[in-house]
Formats: C-alpha cells, structure tokens, sequence
C-alpha cells in the first residue's frame, strides 16, 4: 500500500508540476543557475570518475585478453562500446543521484522546513512547478552533456592506461575505438542518460518537497532520494537493455 | 473582512479545532491568541489557505475561499501577504530581490519601478541601504522588517502574521507591532496575528479572539480584556507572577 501511496502522491507532484508558469523569463533564469549547479558543478567529478573507469576498463580486457587470439585493438572497441552503452549513462548517473539529487532533497527539504515553500504558496507561486520543473528541464539537457564527457572521458584514460604504459601501440588503439561503430548505441547513451536525468531529479525533488519534521527527517530524505534514484536508476538500465537492444 | 465559519480539523483522531466561527474586520488588527497547543498556528493555516479544515468554511469578503480550486487560490493569494515566526526569507537572495521576488514573479513592472517600489516599502519598514545585503547579514528584528516589507510589497487586502514578536526583545516587538498597526490601519487591511505576547494584546488588540483547547472561549477588544471576568482569559493575560502582583497592587488601590 506504502509504495502505491508513493507512486499516486509523486505522480500528482508532477503533474501538478506541468502547468504553465506564472512568469516564463523568472523559470528561464533558475533553469539556467540549474544547469549550471549540475553541469559545470559536476564536471569535475564526472570527469574524474571517467579517466578510472576507462582506464580500469582497458587494463582488465587488457589483462583478460592476453595470452589469446583476440586482437588487442579490440581493447579500444571494447573500452569505447562499455563506456557508450553501459558505463557512462549508469555509472555517472548513479554517482549524480549522490551528488546532485541528494543536493536538491536537501534543499527542497530545507526550504519546507524553513516555510520558504509556505511563503511561495502565499504569493501565489506554484512551488511544485518552480522549485522542480527548473530542475528537471535542467537535468534532462545538462546530464546527458556530462554522461557525453564522460563517455569521451573514459576512452581518455583507457588511452592512458594501456598506450603510455606500452602495453598497446597507440594505432592499435585508436583503430580499436574507431572500429565496429554502432551509431545506435550512442542513441541507448542518450536514452539511458535522459531517462535516468528525469528519474534522479524527480525521486530526490518529490523526497525534499515532502520532508516534515527536523534535521534527522531532512537527512532522511536526502539519503532516501539517493538509494532509490540508484535503484530506479538500475532498474531502468536492465528495462532499457531489453527494449532497445531487442535481447 | 475574512470570516471563519465552524471551522473544525482533525490530525488523525485528534481534533484540533472544534468548530471556530469568528470575524475578522477590515482595517483593524485581529488577534488569535492562546496557549501553546490551543490551535492558533492550525487556525491561521487554515485562514491563509495552507491547511484545508476538515470541514466549515472561510470567507474572504463574499469569496469561499475553502472551496476554491488550487488555481483560483493562488489568484485570491496575489491579495495576501504573510509574515512567518522565522520570517522565511530566501537565503540565497539578497533583501532586494526577497522583497522583489513576487513583483518579478506576478508584474510587468519594469527593473526601475520594481526597484523603486521596493525601495518605498523599505523606507516604510524603516530599513533604507539594506538592499544588497543577505538574510544573513542582517538582525532578527531587521528580518522581521524584511519580512513585513515582502509582504506589503503587492499591496495586499490581506495581512497574516504568526508571532510577529517572538525572539524579539521587548523595545523591537513593540516596533514591529506599531509597524504592522500602522500598515494596516494606513491601508485599510485585514490583519490577523497569531501571539501570544502580552504587549500585543493590550498594545494593538482591536479584535481578539483567544482560543483554548481548539474552542474559541472569549473574544473581545484590548479595552474589554482588563474588564472581562473569563476565567479562562483571565487565567491567560495573568499567567505571569509578574502581571499577578500588578493586578493584585492595583485592586488593592
């Protein structure tokens, strides 16, 4: 009954949501300072996380390919597909639901428990509109940028890992990511990443709007919003696997 | 004028209210007051449109605002302004752009009038050059200012206040409870505040009604207070040992 609760009331939320503003240039301006929290305040990270990813990546196929007839190049190939197809969107956007949704919870949440959602009420505002479609249109564009820097990112540090370290002439490599594109695999990147955009921003907004009581409920909330984004996250990954792969 | 009309709610099994019905006039300072749990904050909620009762009506003039649509409410909003106990002004914003944040939100003001009339309702609140400061960076009583300032800022018909005074010290409560007076008696508002100061009670009780255990028990003006012989307000206003022994002194005069 608890998760039907959920589901009506967090569907209710956005609906509400959906309505037209009441001023378009005031939701423009806090879509923009969005995009920029979640962007720019998380390239960094993302980029980070990436160049390992790539680079554990390629030293494990690396370590798993030795000693066989496989072609090394395929390194490359298969360095730039995990990232395309699997780690990019999954990984950056499970560690965005820590970052980013955990972040917006807690600010939601804060504003409720400061009556600053109260005090928009009272003008007249549509709080579930202001304080959450800004932050959806800005995930859905900004995320899937990151999930894109970080694809790119990780073919970086599989570089690094297995061409400095001589283990992989850099011709070998390249001809690796150049080799067997699939074009639509970079549509299942972009699929994965909008959807999981869309699913981390809107579980942690509806977790911060509804915080009643103190600190302890407030950092509930926020470690709420971050375990099922990563389970909704996951979940939608298997989904989208079997839908867009046909498997 | 609003009016509250059998006004009842209920938090699961606990009734909270049971079945208020009350006026409160225009132009004048309508006072809710009682003891911590009588139902007071419940009440104004309700009045300003943040709970819904569980059932009885509110009327702002001849609007039921209790059957309104989430849409409609928000229209009949733009003619409301609040003052909140921790005054709830946005921390990321500067004072200029709180008091401003319903003008840019509902107007088509320009930046030089917007900019203008913030600058008027400052110089209301007496707190003129605070414009670029944060919440932050000012005083309590400087918050309640603010606070004051946002919420006249759309010329509104009407004007809720939850414990104006509390965390003030004496001197500031005063101040903040002429200010509020003098807004409202300037702008022919209706005003409802939520205390449970003493000082407001006597100082700018136009229209009190005191609650207790969610039943509204006396109602009445700062004049009849000192003569009422309620037991219950009585017990209220001279809850402190303080104000006992002025009262004692003065009967034995």
């Amino acid at each position: 009954m608890n998760i039907f609760y959920h589901l009506g009331r967090f569907l209710t939320l956005l609906g509400s949501g959906f309505t037209r503003p009441e001023n378009l240039r005031m939701y423009w301006k806090e879509t923009l300072r969005q995009m920029d929290d979640i962007g720019v305040g998380s390239v960094i990270i993302v980029a980070l996380i990436a160049i390992f990813m790539g680079a554990v990546a390629a030293l494990q196929f690396a370590y798993q390919l030795s000693g066989q007839l496989i072609p090394l190049y395929y390194i490359g190939y298969i360095v730039r597909d995990l990232a395309i197809i699997e780690s990019a969107p999954t990984i950056t956007c499970l560690v965005l639901a820590g970052k980013v949704g955990s972040n917006m919870a807690a600010e939601i949440g804060g504003m409720r428990q400061k009556e600053h959602i109260d005090a928009m009420e009272i003008m007249g505002v549509n709080t579930a509109s202001y304080l959450i479609i800004p932050k959806l249109i800005a995930a859905v564009i900004v995320i899937p940028l990151l999930v894109t820097i970080a694809a790119c990112v990780a073919m970086v540090g599989g570089y690094l890992a297995v061409v400095p370290t001589g283990y992989l002439a850099d011709v070998d490599y390249l001809r690796g990511l150049t080799a067997f594109f699939v074009p639509y695999n970079v549509f299942i990147m972009y699929v994965k990443s909008t959807t999981f955009a869309f699913l981390l921003t809107a579980v942690s907004c509806y977790q911060g709007y509804y915080v009643t009581g103190g600190s302890v409920e407030l950092g509930k909330a926020s470690t709420n919003a971050v375990v099922i984004s990563n389970i909704l996250i996951l979940f939608s990954d298997y989904l989208i696997a079997v839908l867009l792969t046909g498997y | 004028m609003i009016r509250a009309e059998n006004i009842r709610k209920s938090f699961g099994e606990t009734e909270v209210l049971k079945g208020i019905t009350h006026t409160f006039e225009s132009g004048k300072c309508n006072l809710i007051i009682g003891r911590s749990g009588a139902g007071k904050t419940v009440m104004l909620k309700i009045l300003v449109g943040l709970f819904q009762p569980t059932s009885g009506n509110v009327w702002y003039n001849d609007t039921n605002v209790s059957s309104l649509t989430k849409k409609e409410l928000r229209q009949i909003r733009m003619q409301v302004g609040m003052l909140f106990q921790g005054s709830a002004l946005f921390d990321s914003m500067t004072v200029e752009e709180n008091i401003r944040f319903p003008l840019d939100m509902f107007t088509s003001k320009t930046l030089k009038e917007k900019k203008n009339r913030v600058n008027e309702v400052l110089e209301r609140v007496q707190l003129e050059g605070v414009n670029k400061k944060y919440p932050s960076e000012t005083s309590g009583g400087m918050q309640k200012r603010i606070g004051i300032a946002r919420s006249i800022v759309m010329e509104p018909k009407y004007l809720f206040c939850d414990e104006p005074n509390s965390g003030l010290d004496p001197k500031t409560a005063l101040l903040i409870d002429e200010l509020i007076a003098d807004i409202t008696y300037e702008n022919n508002i209706t005003t409802v505040i939520n205390t449970h100061d003493m000082n407001s009670v006597m100082g700018i009780g136009d229209n009190i009604a005191l609650l207790h255990l969610g039943k509204l028990v006396w109602t009445g003006n700062k004049k009849e207070v000192m003569e009422s012989d309620d037991e219950l307000l009585q017990a209220f206003i001279f809850a402190s040992p303080f104000l006992q022994r002025l009262r004692d002194a003065a009967i034995a005069k």
